[in-house]
């Protein structure tokens, strides 16, 4: 017993020491990582990005960008949410000076948490106002359009809602799959509340989770499901089902898409650059940013990743509605108290 | 010259017996420097630990409840501890019988057999399920996630149960058929009780191991609180939200280690120490030959046979193909090794204070020690990885983002996964054999490097094993800690299945459960013919 207790001082004495270190440490080594902060007014020809996208279709882009502007990039990929929550916890000891993130909200939690620098007005008015932030914390890239994946071999365009509205019938129960849990699901259902009231888009929340709905986790998944005849219609991101037809071949895709202009069901979501604090007035940072929305690089996204362009005078992929007849309700899409609210009714109605 | 021995028919396979031994009596106080040593790995264990606390200290009591509220968490934990609860069970029923097949039947083909047994841990999780998902697309929710983890986590069972039938005795049987008990009885009275800390100690990693997998629970679609703390970090941003359902999971691993070591210590007690010489029978299976084929072939056909052949039908399949880079997978090839077998030496170096500790003594103190050790890898990588990322940023922040501070991720996180081999093989090294060390004059930890770590030597190696084998799968805590534009076959293959690119993803799967299963071979003890130290 006593070697018990002597045992839980010394053990309680290693923690304390432990966190002792922890809790010091930050005060003396913020110069180190974050250095460039006042020495980086200069170029220095080098660049730390954060990734949050796929590596096989951004790293052709940064090497162009290395090409044109003999910047070396460090890349470092990571899906968006794992790179913000690591943006997060590093803070202001980051190494990065970039963050290329998949969604909005990711990048609005960075700039809620003060470690974002403020995109210079002349770059950030390139882009359009609701598609890119209120307050010049981060510029919008590319936009992706929300919309209804079908089974093609059970399911005609005809048959397929124009809306989200008629989902919650009794005739789709059981046939509808989204992933709940996807940011860019969330978005929408913000995009209801704003565009039909609090109160019809609680009923609509209300009305799909009573309706047998087939929850996901990810919206690729979802349209695996279709695409294998599991599954009748999907909620997803458009670009996805691209990305499919680019690995198996357009005419093997049994699932087809379905645009929802005039819907909140086919709102865009839109992917965004913000510049770290840390990288406050680095010309490298600022010289990728303004690449991304070059017409070079936006012309790169139409082509190899089918996202709309959001730099105007850039035409969207073929095939695709235009960007215009998409409902934009000129969402702040990286306001995460409207997020929070958005999770907290899918939560009450057990879908989160 | 054993496995000569065991070959021919092994009726006079001869060897110490090897159940656990009594540990020293509780009275007796363990030298300090152990003690010392095995509290700073306990403390390096639990930064993880530190880090949710931090967390749920700075979200404040409202928000926890808030969260637990949640009409959905309920549901959450049901699921969680039923799959886990679930999986350990098949995955002991399955694996016992295997490992009985292999270690006590005249079986043909037996090194083989071993080697298949083993193979499946060298399958990351998320791989066997996106093959089923592929060649079965309707499997989804609880049965389907169950089928899957006990396909890849059946081997934890396996590997620890046959070493122990190997070294252990069938006397004890004899003992009772003499006094009129059926067969069946005989084997409950006299071998389980050998073979029952082994069973414990893989059911424990296997239940430790679900709880903490993120991957085939979420290709799958079976919510669990692992997918639950993901989305909580993928959308919400909040990671406080996150934080408490981790606390939650610790708080579930913790019960479960704590009820293992309540039984492993009433086995104990019940069947105390066996000494002497230890012989046991092989059988001959005679019209069990058939069944006993299809139980040993039935588990690496479906974990590992089935998912491999799905990926390169679609590698055939896949319209365009990325081409293939070898330097880049080669390099991803060399990383993969030299992180995982870094990873491997500081588990060991973590594992071993505490695996002497619990091998030798008893007492509060040593079984606080002993399951902080193992609370780690009952948490999902994502946690340990962002704990680590806190950790090394405050104290060492001139390693982060170094292969260094992965591998020591590695370590913290798979460091459970040695313990229970090294204590087991500490406990079989006879104390008199120490005793007679130290009255030649040799200090205690002469005596420990000379005599000690010596005879345990197997036993370490397979905890070492062990740890490799699972850190070259890891992807969660690799994708946060890695240093940048470093790439380990697991995020290669990550990235390609991550935008459907499975075809482009075939190479790198093959490579990956290529390189994993030489770990697995040796861990199989097939190479050896027949294993000592390996009872985990």
């Amino acid at each position: 017993m006593r070697t018990f207790r002597r045992g839980l001082i010394l053990s309680a004495g290693v923690t304390a020491l432990a966190l002792t270190v922890a809790g010091c440490a930050p005060a003396d080594d913020t110069a180190e990582p974050a250095a460039p902060s006042e020495a980086a007014i200069e170029s220095d020809g080098e660049l730390t990005l954060y990734a949050g996208r796929d590596e096989a279709l951004i790293a052709p882009l940064i090497e162009q960008f290395t090409e044109d502007s003999g910047i070396e990039v460090n890349a470092r990929y990571g899906s968006s949410s794992e790179l913000n929550a690591l943006l997060l916890e590093e803070g202001e000891n980051s190494p990065a000076q970039v963050f290329l993130s998949q969604d909005a909200g990711a990048l609005g939690s960075l700039a809620n948490a003060d470690l974002v620098s403020r995109i210079p007005a002349d770059l950030a008015d390139l882009i359009p106002a609701g598609f890119t932030s209120e307050d010049d914390s981060w510029i919008g890239v590319t936009g992706r359009a929300r919309v209804i994946a079908y089974d093609s071999e059970k399911l005609s365009e005809d048959e397929v809602p124009d809306g989200v509205e008629e989902l919650t019938d009794s005739e789709w129960s059981g046939r509808v799959g989204f992933p709940p849990g996807n940011a860019s699901f969330q978005s929408f259902v913000t995009a209801l509340r704003v565009l039909e009231g609090e109160e019809d888009a609680e009923e609509w929340v209300e009305g799909i989770s009573k309706n047998s709905p087939v929850l996901t986790e990810k919206n690729g998944a979802t349209l695996d499901l279709v695409n294998s005849g599991q599954l009748d219609l999907a909620l997803v991101n458009h670009y996805y089902w691209y990305e499919d037809a680019a690995e198996v071949g357009a005419d093997a895709m049994r699932a087809q898409l379905k645009f929802l202009p005039g819907d909140a069901g086919g709102m865009v979501n839109v992917t965004g650059a913000a510049i770290l604090a840390g990288a406050e007035g680095d010309p490298d940072a600022l010289a990728f940013v303004e690449y991304l929305v070059s017409e070079k690089a936006q012309q790169f996204f139409v082509e190899n990743t089918y996202e709309y362009p959001l730099l105007p005078g850039v035409d969207a992929p073929e095939g695709l509605p235009e960007l215009d007849s998409l409902v934009n309700p000129e969402l702040d899409l990286s306001d995460l108290e409207s997020l929070e609210q958005t999770q907290e009714l899918l939560a009450q109605y057990g879908l989160l | 010259m054993s496995q000569r021995v065991d070959e021919r028919g092994a009726d006079l396979a001869v060897e110490p017996i090897t159940v656990e031994p009594v540990p020293a009596p509780a009275g007796k106080r363990p030298p300090r420097i152990l003690l010392i040593l095995a509290l700073l790995a306990c403390a390096i264990a639990s930064i993880p630990l530190v880090y949710l606390i931090v967390r749920v200290g700075s979200s404040g009591l409202d928000d926890a409840v808030t969260v637990l509220g949640r009409p959905r968490v309920p549901q959450l934990l049901l699921n969680t501890v039923s799959l886990a609860a679930a999986v350990t069970v098949t995955s002991v029923l399955v694996g016992v019988p295997t490992a009985f097949v292999l270690a006590r039947t005249r079986i043909r083909f037996r090194a083989a057999w071993t080697v298949l047994a083993a193979l499946p841990l060298a399958v990351p999780s998320y791989l066997a399920a996106y093959g089923w998902l592929a060649a079965v697309p309707g499997m989804q929710g609880f049965w389907a996630s169950w089928f899957v983890l006990t396909l890849v986590s059946t081997p934890y069972v396996t590997l620890p149960v046959m070493a122990a039938l190997r070294a252990g005795t069938t006397g004890l049987d004899d003992v009772a058929r003499t006094l009129g008990r059926g067969a069946w009885q005989a084997f409950w009275l006299g071998t389980w009780p050998q073979i029952r800390p082994a069973t414990l100690a893989g059911a424990l990693l296997v239940c430790l191991y679900v709880l903490s997998e993120f991957g085939a629970v979420a290709l799958f679609r079976f919510p669990v609180l692992t997918t639950a703390i993901q989305q909580a970090y993928g959308s919400s941003f909040n990671r406080n939200y996150a934080a408490i359902l981790a606390t939650v999971l610790v708080l579930i691993a913790m019960i479960i280690v704590i009820a293992e070591q309540t039984a492993r210590g009433r086995a104990r007690r019940r069947f105390g120490a066996v000494t002497g010489i230890a012989r046991h029978r092989i059988v001959d299976l005679g019209p069990w030959t058939v069944p006993a084929f299809a139980l040993v072939a039935v588990v690496p056909a479906l974990a590992v046979g089935l998912p491999v052949a799905v990926l390169f039908a679609r590698l055939f399949e896949a319209e365009t193909l990325r081409a293939l880079d070898p330097v880049e997978l080669g390099q991803a090839i060399l990383n993969t090794l030299v992180l995982s077998i870094g990873g491997a030496v500081i588990a060991v170096i973590l594992a071993l204070p505490i695996g002497a500790l619990a091998a030798r003594y008893r007492g509060r103190l040593v079984r606080l020690i002993e399951s902080l050790g193992y609370l780690a890898l009952g948490l999902p990588g994502i946690v340990v990885g962002l704990s680590l990322v806190f950790f090394s940023l405050s104290v060492l922040p001139s390693l982060y983002q170094t292969g260094f501070v992965l591998a020591f991720a590695y370590g913290v996180l798979f460091m459970p996964k040695a313990i229970g081999a090294i204590r087991s093989a500490t406990a079989q090294v006879p104390t008199s054999l120490e005793d007679v060390s130290r009255t030649l004059g040799y200090s205690a930890l002469q005596t420990w490097w000379l005599v000690t770590a010596r005879l345990a030597r197997p036993g370490i190696f397979a905890g070492a094993l062990l740890v490799a084998v699972t850190a070259m799968k890891e992807l969660p805590a690799t994708l946060l800690l890695r240093p940048t534009g470093t790439d380990t076959l697991a995020i290669e293959l990550w990235s390609r299945t991550d935008v459907s690119a499975y075809g482009a993803a075939a190479p790198y799967a093959a490579a990956l459960i290529l390189v994993a299963a030489v770990p697995a071979f040796l861990l199989s003890g097939a190479g050896r013919g027949r294993t000592d130290g390996t009872s985990a």
